[in-house]
């Protein structure tokens, strides 16, 4: 193995949470930062070509190759897990960027009560309430304590959006269930296409409040406090599973990386994939000293660091950890140990998928372009006499129409999957089929949880992660009460037919849900109940930080990334502001 | 990804394309047909103006002549090809609706898909052991790849192209519910689909059926307008948008 010479930060990932924390520090101190990416590297200039549904969207160019590295899965602990053998329910990103990429850039926020949703929900229901064996807790912030970082995230990635509560009042036509909003979004909302559009009038006459969805595709051209420009939307269609033709999507390629290349501290390795996380337990001060990674020549390569910043993604920063030997495995037959528990990913299906007699021009929007409301979100609606707690968003977005994908999708009364009675009725819906999206809490449990497979290895022979994972009656029932609420706005819509969603059953790893995918490495208020601190700093190991959503407790209705980055952003002050003088636990 | 200048492995010109016209590329060979396999279909054989791509360069051939265009296969037999191109016009028709998957050359899509990464589980997780009896949210367990299924899959359709169209859609019928028949299906339906530059799609007959208008990069002055009412601008594609030669995954690994 070769040893390198020892720098002062390593970061392990290039996604949006693993290149903040090298803009931040690479901006504000003179350390030497080393960014360690797995996959290939990427420039802002990439995308002029990959419009192309087969290859982006179909055979998922830009994903993790999972014939490398995947994960397996299982239902409950009397099951043996499978390898998870092509993409399916989420899509884990590669190379310099990662997910951050291919996302649809939908970027709202947390509500405000997901921060302390165990000392809530007790405090209005109860503990009867709950869902005996659930697991969630606090996460150690609070809205409050965050929302400055918010704000710098939506002003990183220029936002489009309209508030609904900015310091308290509210504001008709934005969210008013919200947060308090220390500013109005930095850009106008997005165009609204027909089908969203559509959505948002019976929504209203239904006695809903829809908003705009927050977009990172931005309205118009954008300047961020950094000096970064991006342009404006043109709504071609082409966001999700792809990279921005233009740049109007924001994507660590376009928002980080042009400040972090003129950084001449900050380097990015890419090929350079990760295998452990070396540190020296027998020590007191139980430091990690460096990491160990293969490089692009294949060749062993420790690098020595004096701060590390795990920042790879929920699932492999659990799986990291484990395989190193920092903290301790989960156990849930015991409930010892905290380092992979709380696994959830988020309850997103299509309520129901409508079929209308109009054309819908489905082929012109963007990812996040669409509205949206929250009046089922939360704790914003009367639980009393419902058969679960919290909730989730309903919207109804433009994109993703692509034929490949969704030519073919005819109503249930079309009884015909071939032949030319099916294709009559494919090329009639092909242009009349919109679905109306939820997105919903998932609360954690103690049989949810992540371990190392004990058979399936990667091509380095090292374990895959193990997911044990299914829904139970609270989402299962959150769920049909949600495709009931669906069916009414399709037909307020004027939808001819209707095809509800057929419910959560157990978890379907086939069904592409959203890559939502949290926990694992959760963040709290005390060591005993989870791995890192407030400050996302390990309990045990004070120079070792880990980064995304592995931190979140359970998993909100919202999209991760505008979460995520306010995270990203505190850590990045705790460690410069405080850390750096006084190398030492924060929390 | 940028793209590198196209340089093929090997070319010659077949002497079929001797009668083309003069800026139709040569026919080109490449390292993963270790066969001379070739799909012949004349004009006169399926009726009408004939519309179809050698290796994404799109001509067209009237249906008056009697001449037929011969086209390289990567992967199938030329018996399996032909059975391929009839199973896929009755999965997706040629009919008074309009072209199917013969015009838009769905059985060359799937010949180069199956030749290329994706046929031979090049991305797909294939270390055993294997459960083949695995539930279906775990998704697709098996050892076999693509190109296995096919192949085995085709053995019970031999002559499936010299039936009559109720005699096809019988036995079609028979295999519905088979994994080999879902694939067929499925990429039948990429190959009506798909950019031209992965063989199908054909002078982007499939947009042009459903009205998809391909990559068009602008819709500002549009997104919010046309409600209601269907706004069908002319198709384009890739090459046509970008104004550049985009290689498709099945030709770079």
């Amino acid at each position: 193995m070769k040893t390198l010479p020892s720098v002062d930060v390593v970061i392990i990932g290039g996604g949006w949470s693993g290149l903040l924390m090298a803009k931040e520090i690479g901006s504000r101190t003179a350390l030497s930062v080393v960014v360690l990416e797995r996959g290939g590297p990427r420039k802002t200039d990439n995308y002029g070509d990959d419009m192309d549904e087969l290859d982006y969207t179909i055979r998922l160019r830009m994903m993790q190759d999972v014939s490398q590295e995947t994960v397996t899965l299982r239902h409950n602990a009397s099951q043996r897990a499978l390898p998870l053998r092509q993409h399916g329910s989420f899509l884990p990103g590669s190379g310099v960027g990662g997910a951050g990429e291919h996302w649809s850039a939908v970027c709202p926020r947390f509500l405000p009560d997901c921060f302390e949703l165990l000392s809530r929900s007790i405090e209005k229901y109860g503990s009867q309430r709950l869902p005996e064996d659930h697991a969630i807790q606090d996460w150690g912030v609070t809205y409050d304590e965050l929302e400055a970082h918010y704000t710098r995230a939506d002003l990183l990635l220029g936002v489009s959006g309209q508030a609904g509560n900015i310091r308290g009042k509210q504001i008709a036509g934005g969210n008013i269930f919200e947060g308090w909003r220390s500013a109005e979004y930095p850009t106008p909302p997005t165009k609204i296409p027909y089908f969203s559009s559509m959505f948002g009038e019976a929504a209203k006459s239904l006695g809903y409040h829809p908003y705009p969805v927050p977009a990172a595709t931005t309205s118009r051209a954008y300047t961020n406090p950094d000096g970064v420009s991006r342009p404006g939307c043109t709504y071609c269609g082409y966001c999700e599973t792809f990279g921005c033709m233009i740049g109007a999507k924001s994507q660590p390629t376009n928002t980080l990386l042009p400040v972090i290349e003129k950084r001449r501290n900050v380097s990015i390795r890419t090929g350079a994939w990760v295998r452990r996380i070396v540190h020296d337990a027998s020590e007191n001060k139980k430091r990690a000293s460096g990491v160990v990674y293969i490089d692009e020549n294949g060749q062993e390569v420790f690098q020595p660091a004096d701060l590390i910043f795990l920042a790879s993604w929920t699932l492999n920063n659990t799986r990291v950890l484990l395989l190193s030997g920092i903290g301790e495995a989960y156990n849930p037959t015991t409930g010892r140990g905290t380092l992979g528990r709380n696994l959830t990913h988020q309850v997103n299906f299509p309520a129901v998928t409508a079929f209308f007699e109009k054309p819908l021009n489905r082929f012109m929007g963007s990812g996040a372009s669409g509205i949206m409301f929250s009046d089922l979100d939360g704790d914003l609606f009367d639980h009393s006499k419902l058969p679960f707690l919290r909730g989730g968003t309903v919207g109804a977005r433009s994109a993703r129409s692509l034929p490949i994908s969704e030519c073919g999708v005819v109503p249930k009364s079309v009884k015909a999957t071939w032949g030319s009675e099916w294709k009559k009725a494919a090329l009639h819906y092909y242009d009349r089929t919109g679905r109306i999206g939820f997105s919903g809490e998932h609360l954690a449990y103690k049989d949810n949880y992540m371990d190392l497979d004990p058979v399936y290895k990667n091509h380095f022979g090292d374990p895959l992660l193990r997911l044990t994972l299914d829904w139970r009656e609270n989402e299962r029932k959150m769920a049909d009460y949600v495709i009931a609420k669906g069916i009414e706005l399709a037909r307020e819509m004027g939808a001819k037919e209707v095809s509800p969603f057929s419910g959560l059953g157990s978890y379907d790893a086939t069904r592409y849900q959203s890559s939502h995918v949290q926990g694992g490495v959760i963040m709290g208020s005390s060591p005993e109940r989870s791995v890192v601190n407030p400050y996302l700093q390990h309990w045990q190991v004070s120079n070792l930080f880990v980064l995304g959503a592995s931190s979140f407790p359970q998993n909100a209705s919202a999209n991760p990334t505008p979460t995520i980055l306010a995270l990203t952003y505190r850590t990045a002050d705790a460690v410069v502001d405080r850390y750096l003088k006084n190398p030492a636990a924060l929390a | 990804m940028k793209v590198k200048p196209r340089s093929p492995i090997a070319g010659r010109v077949d002497s079929k394309s001797q009668s083309f016209p003069q800026n139709t590329p040569r026919l080109l060979c490449y390292r993963v047909m270790r066969r001379r396999e070739f799909l012949t279909l004349s004009a006169a054989s399926i009726g009408g103006v004939l519309v179809y791509s050698l290796n994404r360069e799109v001509f067209r051939l009237s249906a008056q002549t009697s001449k037929s265009v011969r086209i390289a296969l990567r992967f199938f037999t030329q018996s399996e090809a032909l059975v391929v191109a009839a199973a896929a016009s009755r999965i997706f028709p040629s009919d008074e609706m309009g072209p199917g998957a013969r015009e838009a050359g769905v059985a060359v899509y799937i010949d180069r898909q199956l030749a290329g990464p994706w046929g031979r589980d090049r991305h797909r997780y294939t270390q055993g052991p294997f459960e083949e009896n695995a539930s279906a949210e775990f998704g697709y367990q098996a050892k076999a790849t693509p190109q296995q299924i096919y192949r085995q899959g085709l053995k019970d359709l031999k002559g499936f192209d010299r039936l009559s169209s109720a005699e096809q859609d019988g036995k079609l019928k028979e295999i519905e519910t088979t994994l080999f028949f879902s694939l067929l299906r499925q990429n039948t339906i990429e190959g009506m689909f798909c950019d031209p530059i992965h063989g199908g799609n054909i002078d982007m007959v499939g947009w042009q059926l459903i009205g998809f208008p391909g990559p068009r990069m602008n819709n500002y002055d549009d997104v919010d307008k046309h409600f209601g009412e269907a706004f069908r601008p002319k198709p384009a594609s890739l090459g046509q948008v970008t104004r550049s030669r985009v290689r498709p995954s099945e030709d770079l690994e």
